[in-house]
């Protein structure tokens, strides 16, 4: 190990994860390695080892020959300073070399709040931020993950940005490099080559014109580059790669267990959710190689908890029969098997109930919206009497500790609506009276609020995210109305989320305020403990931008969005036709009850749903 | 059903893995063999797995001791080269056996201390040092439980000594109490740096190499 990272780690909190060595990390005889890629997550390791797609790309590449992926992660602010003071560039876990002599450095990036640590990795590794400063072919920065739909606001810093899922694409990508390096192309030569792949954008191939309102005039494709960008999909779940062997951390993470992923896509369609439309369309696991898969991964890592993941795992058409194939093994061995993000809805909680012996972890819904009126506006098909019911079998089997999550300031949202939240709150606690076996050990009842954040992709892209004194004010209308003892109401600072719609939407001159943002301190800007929105607004000043022009400002159907020339195949007609119905206040099948044409069915050739 | 010791190292990358975390680590090391081990009665049932002596992080140790109970009857013949196909890096199973010996008979800890000088060993840091740490007290100043700082005298707790200087580093060889109580060796360095400040090493190294008996033979 690294000498002087021998000196640092007594100095930091939980060093185990800064040096890697866990069960089943990859190693290769750097003799045979052809490309080596540094896969960055812009987190700390507890959550991007906790993160699947991280997981599955790792064994991907990893299966390739003379290819070897490595990991990195977002040093903890106590790590950082010691890295700086005692001059240790960020290093992969695996062999411990600096990121930056590495000829790939690929980030996974799920979520905007995290590009601050994306450009602080980047210079923790002695990279140059700008593109345009990387001349020579490697490194080779490029991101991935559902925030690059619109990798605009880091369009400066990478050279190209991945859209859609990886498995296929980001081999095709490493292979080309392979054949660059070989045949030493200029880095120009790759990157218009590169950008023949489908679903590889190269941010530098377009030329971004504004108007004098600062709306965008033209995006002007160079050199070949196409004017749309499809999104990549996996097609048949049963033949992509699922790593049955995977590393095993020796320090807890996040989610220290087996995540078996059931499906891709959600048939909902909820008109707020980023997921729901750009992983379309559904594309399911058969429970037959699920099972075999669990087993596997449960042997081979000695896990005792295995997790069903999906969008919405409960709408898995064979789910009992899957969760009875699991069973078996579980209970011989001691494993618990366990459901996340659970619909109200009584299939679901039957299933609950039968799956938790024992103790009783709490339970969480998401209702979305207080009333029916404005659920189905945001086409959350759940109703009142679904929830109650769920309720109830929760009370009577046991349950204490129920979440209830909503959002505030969604599209269309009245004063009505926010009370609507209270009511429930209210109602969940009546029923709790009459219904609850076990009334001794009393009920803990969680009701948290989000302020909404319109994001690319959605019915709701061209919403104006509602002001902050407005959010503020319906928190506070909220707060009062929410009379019950044993109800805790919390809400979610609006300061991050403010931030989190500015970047969602924004167009690449946004890219000089994350520098200026970073250069003042920001670097793990999703942890609430380091964003300081005052650096963020003060960043923005100096560059001349105004944040409200990103979150706060209502645009018009024929504006061009930075992100036009992304396509995750939803046509923005459908889009707008969505947003049509939500101010209607009108509800949309289900993808499974009856196709509404959103234009995904592309990728199936035809039909999403067939018999 | 049968008692179960297993000798194993812990270096490298592994050192870094809190007491806690190794626990789990076991745990799930013992699943990958399909090694049925005796849970805990109760509503959250665990294995029981026993760590003679925890081990602080960032020390290295060719000579701990986890003590557990398996369902069937085993001798552990085989085991630890079985265990050694799952273990994280850093990890190694020496050995598996049948306790004869209860760890309260573990009584002394063979270790290596090495006192890293970047600058170069001072002149006659070695006999200096031997000279201090053969005196009739050695107080220190340790964090007790209630987190105030209490002076306590090592030198009972040391039961032999040698130093030799080798290029960069002093290795100090040391003998010290295993348990009831026992003594970190990492104290000798605060002993150093307490009583002869300027021959405090930028960086310090533990490593156990053999466990005890009373008089000094091999604990097994
Ligand atoms: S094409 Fe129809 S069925 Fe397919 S994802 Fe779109 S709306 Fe759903």
């Amino acid at each position: 190990m690294d000498k002087r990272l021998e000196r640092i780690l007594p100095q930091v909190q939980k060093p185990a994860r800064y040096v890697g060595g866990e069960y089943n990390e990859v190693h290769k005889d750097p003799k045979n390695v052809e490309v080596r890629f540094a896969f960055c997550f812009p987190d700390t390791y507890e959550i991007g080892m906790s993160n699947l797609g991280y997981r599955i790309l790792y064994g991907v590449l990893n299966e390739m020959p003379g290819v070897w992926c490595q990991r990195a992660f977002a040093p903890w602010p106590d790590m950082e300073a010691e890295m700086r003071s005692a001059q240790i560039p960020l290093c992969a876990l695996e062999s411990g070399e600096p990121i930056g002599d590495f000829d790939i450095v690929g980030f996974s990036i799920g979520y905007e709040m995290a590009y601050t640590a994306v450009l602080n990795m980047l210079d923790l590794g002695g990279i140059p931020l700008r593109a345009e400063k990387r001349p020579s072919l490697t490194p080779l920065v490029i991101a991935g993950g559902t925030a690059m739909y619109n990798a605009e606001p880091i369009a400066d810093f990478i050279d190209l940005a991945l859209i859609g899922e990886g498995e296929e694409l980001l081999p095709e990508l490493v292979n080309l490099l392979r054949r660059a390096k070989k045949e030493n192309w200029s880095k120009p030569q790759f990157l218009r080559s590169a950008a023949q792949t489908e679903g590889v954008y190269v941010p530098s191939l377009y030329d971004v014109a504004y108007k004098e309102d600062g709306t965008i005039q033209s995006i002007t494709p160079q050199d070949g580059a196409p004017s749309k960008v499809y999104k990549r999909v996996v097609h048949d779940m049963d033949k992509s790669y699922f790593p049955a062997k995977t590393i095993v951390p020796s320090t807890e993470i996040v989610h220290d267990r087996v995540t078996l992923e059931l499906f891709r896509g959600c048939i909902r369609g909820c008109r707020f959710c980023q997921a729901g439309y750009v992983y379309r369309p559904v594309r399911c696991r058969s429970k037959e190689q699920l099972v075999q898969q669990g087993e596997e991964a449960l042997r081979d890592s000695g896990y005792q908890e295995v997790t069903l993941s999906s969008l919405s795992t409960s709408d898995y058409p064979e789910l009992t029969a899957l969760c009875d194939g699991l069973e078996k093994y579980c209970s011989q061995n001691h494993v618990n098997l366990s459901l996340p993000s659970l619909r109200a809805d009584n299939f679901s909680m039957e299933l609950m109930q039968r799956l938790q012996k024992g103790r009783k972890a709490g339970l969480t819904f998401a209702p979305e919206a207080g009333t029916q009126r404005l659920r189905d506006a945001i086409n959350k098909n759940v109703t009142e009497e679904d929830l109650t019911n769920s309720l109830r079998t929760a009370f009577s089997g046991g349950w204490s500790a129920v979440k209830l999550y909503f959002m505030l300031g969604l599209p269309t949202e009245t004063d009505e609506d926010v009370l609507g939240i209270a009511e429930i709150a209210n109602h969940a606690v009546h029923t709790w009276r009459e219904y609850a076996s076990n009334k001794n050990r009393g009920l803990r009842l969680t009701v948290s609020t989000s302020w909404f954040v319109p994001k690319p992709f959605t019915a709701f892209q061209w919403e104006a995210q509602i002001p902050l004194e407005e959010y503020e004010r319906r928190v506070k209308l909220l707060r009062e109305a929410m009379t019950a003892k044993a109800v805790t109401y919390n809400w979610h600072d609006g300061d991050t989320s403010f931030i989190e719609a500015v970047l969602a939407r924004g167009d690449r001159r946004i890219g000089k305020v994350l520098e200026a943002v970073s250069r003042k301190g920001s670097c793990l800007d999703a942890w609430s403990d380091y964003f300081d929105l005052n650096r963020w607004l003060e960043a923005f000043s100096e560059c001349g931008l105004d944040p409200a022009f990103y979150a706060s400002r209502q645009r018009e159907k024929d504006e061009i969005l930075p992100w036009s020339v992304i396509s995750c195949f939803v046509s923005d007609e459908y889009l707008w036709r969505q947003r049509e119905l939500a101010y209607q206040s009108k509800a949309t099948p289900d993808c499974r009850t009856a196709c509404s044409g959103c234009g995904a069915n592309v990728v199936e050739g035809g039909e999403c749903y067939h018999g | 059903m049968g008692k179960l010791r297993l000798r194993f190292a812990k270096e490298g990358r592994a050192v870094y893995i809190s007491h806690l975390d190794l626990l789990r680590t076991f745990q799930r090391v013992f699943l990958r063999e399909g090694l049925v081990v005796r849970h805990s009665q109760g509503f959250h049932p665990h294995p029981i797995l026993s760590f003679a002596l925890p081990l602080s992080v960032g020390q290295s140790s060719i000579c701990e001791l986890l003590d557990f109970e398996v369902e069937e009857a085993l001798d552990g013949q085989g085991m630890a080269e079985a265990l050694n196909r799952y273990m994280p890096e850093g990890i190694r199973a020496l050995e598996c056996y049948v306790p004869v010996r209860p760890v309260r008979e573990l009584a002394k800890l063979s270790c290596e201390v090495d006192f890293l000088y970047d600058a170069g060993v001072p002149d006659n840091a070695g006999e200096q040092i031997a000279e201090l740490l053969a005196r009739e007290s050695v107080m220190i100043q340790k964090r007790t439980k209630r987190k105030t700082l209490a002076d306590i005298d090592i030198r009972p707790l040391l039961h032999s000594l040698k130093v030799t200087e080798e290029p960069g580093f002093l290795r100090l060889n040391a003998v010290v109490s295993a348990q009831n109580p026992g003594m970190n060796p990492a104290l000798l360095a605060a002993a150093v740096e307490r009583h002869a400040p300027t021959l405090k090493a930028d960086f310090v190294r533990v490593r156990r190499l053999e466990t005890l008996d009373e008089s000094g033979g091999i604990f097994r």
